[in-house]
């Protein structure tokens, strides 16, 4: 029987989709499980697979066009079947009005039989794997979808004892699953360069176990007081849905700069920028301050355990923060290893949605493009998020003398509902106090 | 050493145990006169006389009673059915009063006892006759299992089957009786049950094999090696009681494994593996461990059908493949 294909929902924001690429033409043979065409979605580009056997009858999008969520974009069915009801049917419009724009779009994916569903998929393999093993191109098989990372014992153990970060690592096995030889691939990429190895190199050790936290930060959820509540409604009633406060404080970054200079010329493989010096301090003051590592959810605040820092990073489709998991935990050496490589994918639009999501504090630095001070939009439901600016030589004022020095300027933007005014100044006061002395990071 | 078949090995294990101790006999149907329907007891009758090689009425249930009996009162007996096939109808005698008579007599009697015979798929003998039983007699604790797959093995095996004290069932391969080897001629040669053997090392994955699957698992090692895959090929030799630690050993190093039997996958010797390694070595597996198991039907009697039915090289080399993510 034909079936429509219609478009899946593909990231958790997703409310229409590009097709970037058909992957198979009009009359080829597609079966459950083969890719069918890649697509653009509001984050990342993402193979769609065809969950119905048959030939590609019909499509009905051109590469390069967009369809809302469940729309038709396809048709698959037996060589000789009569399709023209399914034509006139569902010919660019979808099934349903447009899903809504946030929550569980249920119409559409009751109805959409190229849903990316786990079950299909799964039942899928069942079915295959009791044919006498018949070589399968694993690698075809597009990540799970609900946030769960796959890996076998022994690659997980593995990653464990070399202290390989499975977090950010893409598996060859079925399903995206990491098996020993992308442990082993990436235990030999860096042996060298590792973090692991300069660590022991240039004496930075920091204990292991500490290295281990990668998925999103625990938290514990507490009731709102009634003066928060009241604060909270009468701060949105007045500003808007987050209510933006913004809190500006000069940095004197010479000791910072001098840092940074003499960790890079440790070895010519550590590429130290002074933005993973912000996100490591950024990340020290949050756990000195958890009012600010907190986020507002209507009924209660919720504080985080661990800083999970978001990084905007400019691409050329815009604006996409990736996110450093427990940089509180972690070495300046391992963020700034950790950093570039989530730039990087993320420039390739690469990302897998847990990676851009679940911060708990967000950093956004323009000092590269000159600016000196900015304002940053919180990305809620985060409390809070600092816009760093350039780092330029001007005059202070010390010891009665005027100097030239380093210095930075940030701006904090803070969720009025979660932190107040001398909340913030607390926080950007430590900020600064460890920034000016950043030895203190490695006391932590 | 001398090279021969596994048929003259087993017959050269009877011969030496039925000289070394008068307490060992044999009876079974055909086992004297007729030489035995596959000559696995040619000459015997010859050497050893019709008080200890006896052949017997069509009863298997009778005589694998008698065997029962005999061994109760201090004899060694060896018990031969045509094929492990007709020792569905002794089965009563075989659970429950072999494998059971040490326990129920709080010790008193011992029941030293082989039952032996071929098992597994022969050549179009269809249904009734080409099953692979391991996995019900290895069920009952009380009994040992053991399933040679080499000429020398036969002989250590049997041997040491025999000297044995509890009821052993032997299940010799028909597909197997021509296969030759080198075989000890030292009449003191036997290897031990439960110590299973590495017929071939690798690095790679593991391939827990018996019986007719041993040669087909090195032959599909032997090809996989050309691809740059190192694969182990382990047997067990006894199923019960079964060297598990050799196989998790194995499974440590390797972290990939196929289990490779003639019989049918379901409640199977294969099953039973599995759930061990997945118990003791979950940690190490880097795939879910994989079996190749006969059909789950009766055995067809249709040439083509049967060998589709019969686990074969193929089958063995993509199941590696599968669990190594090539």
């Amino acid at each position: 029987m034909a079936t429509q294909v219609v478009m899946p929902k593909l990231s958790p924001t997703m409310e229409e989709g590009q097709l970037s690429r058909w992957l198979k033409k009009e009359g080829d043979k597609v079966s459950m499980g083969e890719p069918l065409a890649e697509i653009d979605t509001d984050k990342a580009t993402m193979e769609m697979q065809a969950l119905a056997d048959g030939v590609l009858r019909k499509i009905l999008i051109n590469e390069g066009e967009s369809a809302p969520l469940g729309q038709p974009i396809a048709i698959i069915g037996e060589p000789d079947e009569d399709i023209s009801a399914l034509l006139t049917a569902g010919n660019g419009k979808p099934p349903q009005a447009s899903p809504a724009p946030s929550g569980p779009s249920g119409k559409a994916a009751e109805t959409a039989p190229a849903e990316l569903s786990r079950e299909a998929s799964d039942s899928n393999k069942t079915s295959e794997t009791s044919v006498p093993a018949k070589q399968r191109d694993v690698a075809q098989q597009p990540p799970r979808d609900d946030g769960r990372q796959l890996i076998s014992p022994i690659a997980a153990r593995m990653a464990a004892d070399a202290g390989v970060n499975l977090k950010s690592m893409q598996g060859s096995g079925p399903g995206g699953r990491i098996v020993k030889r992308d442990v082993e691939a990436a235990m030999a990429e860096k042996p060298a360069s590792s973090t692991a190895a300069l660590r022991l190199r240039v004496g930075l050790t920091q204990p292991t176990e500490k290295s281990a936290v990668y998925g999103p930060s625990g938290y514990r959820d507490e009731p709102l007081s009634e003066m928060r509540r009241t604060i909270a409604r009468r701060l949105v009633t007045s500003l808007g849905p987050v209510p933006h406060f913004f809190l500006t404080s000069e940095i004197d970054m010479d000791r910072a700069a001098d840092m940074r200079r003499a960790i890079n010329e440790l070895s010519p493989d550590i590429k130290l920028s002074i933005n993973d010096i912000v996100i490591k301090v950024a990340a020290a003051a949050l756990i000195q301050h958890p009012q600010v590592n907190a986020s507002f959810q209507d009924k209660t605040i919720r504080y985080y355990e661990h800083a999970d820092i978001g990084v905007a990073v400019a691409t050329e489709n815009g604006l996409i923060t990736p996110v450093v998991r427990a940089a509180d935990t972690k070495s300046l050496l391992e963020i700034t290893g950790e950093v570039r490589e989530l730039a990087e994918r993320a420039r390739a639009r690469k990302l897998k949605p847990e990676e851009y999501t679940g911060a708990t504090f967000s950093i956004s630095n323009l000092g590269m493009f000159g600016i000196d001070e900015f304002t940053a939009v919180i990305n809620p439901p985060e409390g809070a998020i600092l816009a760093v600016g350039a780092m330029t030589p001007s005059p202070v004022v010390k010891e009665n003398q005027i100097v030239i020095r380093e210095t930075m300027r940030v701006t904090m933007s803070c969720d009025h509902r979660v932190v107040d005014g001398a909340i913030g100044a607390q926080f950007l006061r430590t900020f600064k106090q460890i920034m000016e002395n950043p030895l203190y990071v490695f006391l932590g | 050493m001398a090279v021969m078949t596994m048929r003259d090995a087993l017959n050269l294990a009877l011969r030496e145990e039925l000289a070394r101790d008068g307490n060992v006999f044999l009876m079974g149907e055909e086992v004297a006169e007729y030489q035995g329907a596959y000559k696995v007891t040619r000459g015997l009758l010859e050497t050893f006389g019709p008080k200890r090689v006896i052949d017997t009425p069509i009863t298997e249930l009778g005589f694998a009673g008698l065997g029962v009996g005999a061994a109760m009162v201090g004899l060694r007996p060896i018990v031969e059915f045509m094929t492990l096939n007709f020792s569905i109808l002794a089965t009563d005698q075989i659970i429950n009063s072999a494998a059971k008579m040490l326990y129920m007599s709080g010790g008193q009697f011992k029941i030293p006892i082989v039952f032996r015979g071929p098992g597994g798929s022969a050549y179009q003998v269809s249904s009734q006759h080409s099953q692979a039983l391991e996995s019900w007699y290895a069920y009952f604790p009380g009994l040992k299992v053991v399933m040679p797959s080499t000429p020398a093995d036969a002989k250590g095996l049997l041997k040491s089957a025999i000297r044995d004290d509890d009821p052993v069932i032997f299940i010799e391969q028909e597909r197997m009786y021509n296969m030759k080897g080198e075989v000890p001629e030292d009449e003191n040669f036997t290897i031990p049950l439960g110590v299973a053997e590495i017929k071939r090392a690798g690095t790679d994955a593991t391939i827990v094999a018996r019986s007719l699957m041993v040669p087909v698992a090195l032959k599909a090692a032997e090809e996989l090696a050309r691809d740059g895959l190192s694969c182990e090929v382990i047997d067990p030799r006894t199923i019960r009681p079964l060297d598990i630690n050799a196989i998790v050993e194995s499974v440590k190093k390797t972290n990939r494994v196929v289990i490779a039997e003639e019989s049918h996958p379901f409640a199977g010797v294969g099953a039973e593996i599995s759930a061990e390694i997945n118990e003791r070595a979950f940690d190490y597996l880097d795939a879910p461990v994989k079996r190749v198991s006969g059909a789950d039907v009766p055995m067809p009697y249709a040439k083509n059908l049967e060998r589709m039915a019969i686990p074969d090289v193929e089958q063995v080399i993509a199941a590696v493949r599968e669990v190594s993510y090539l």
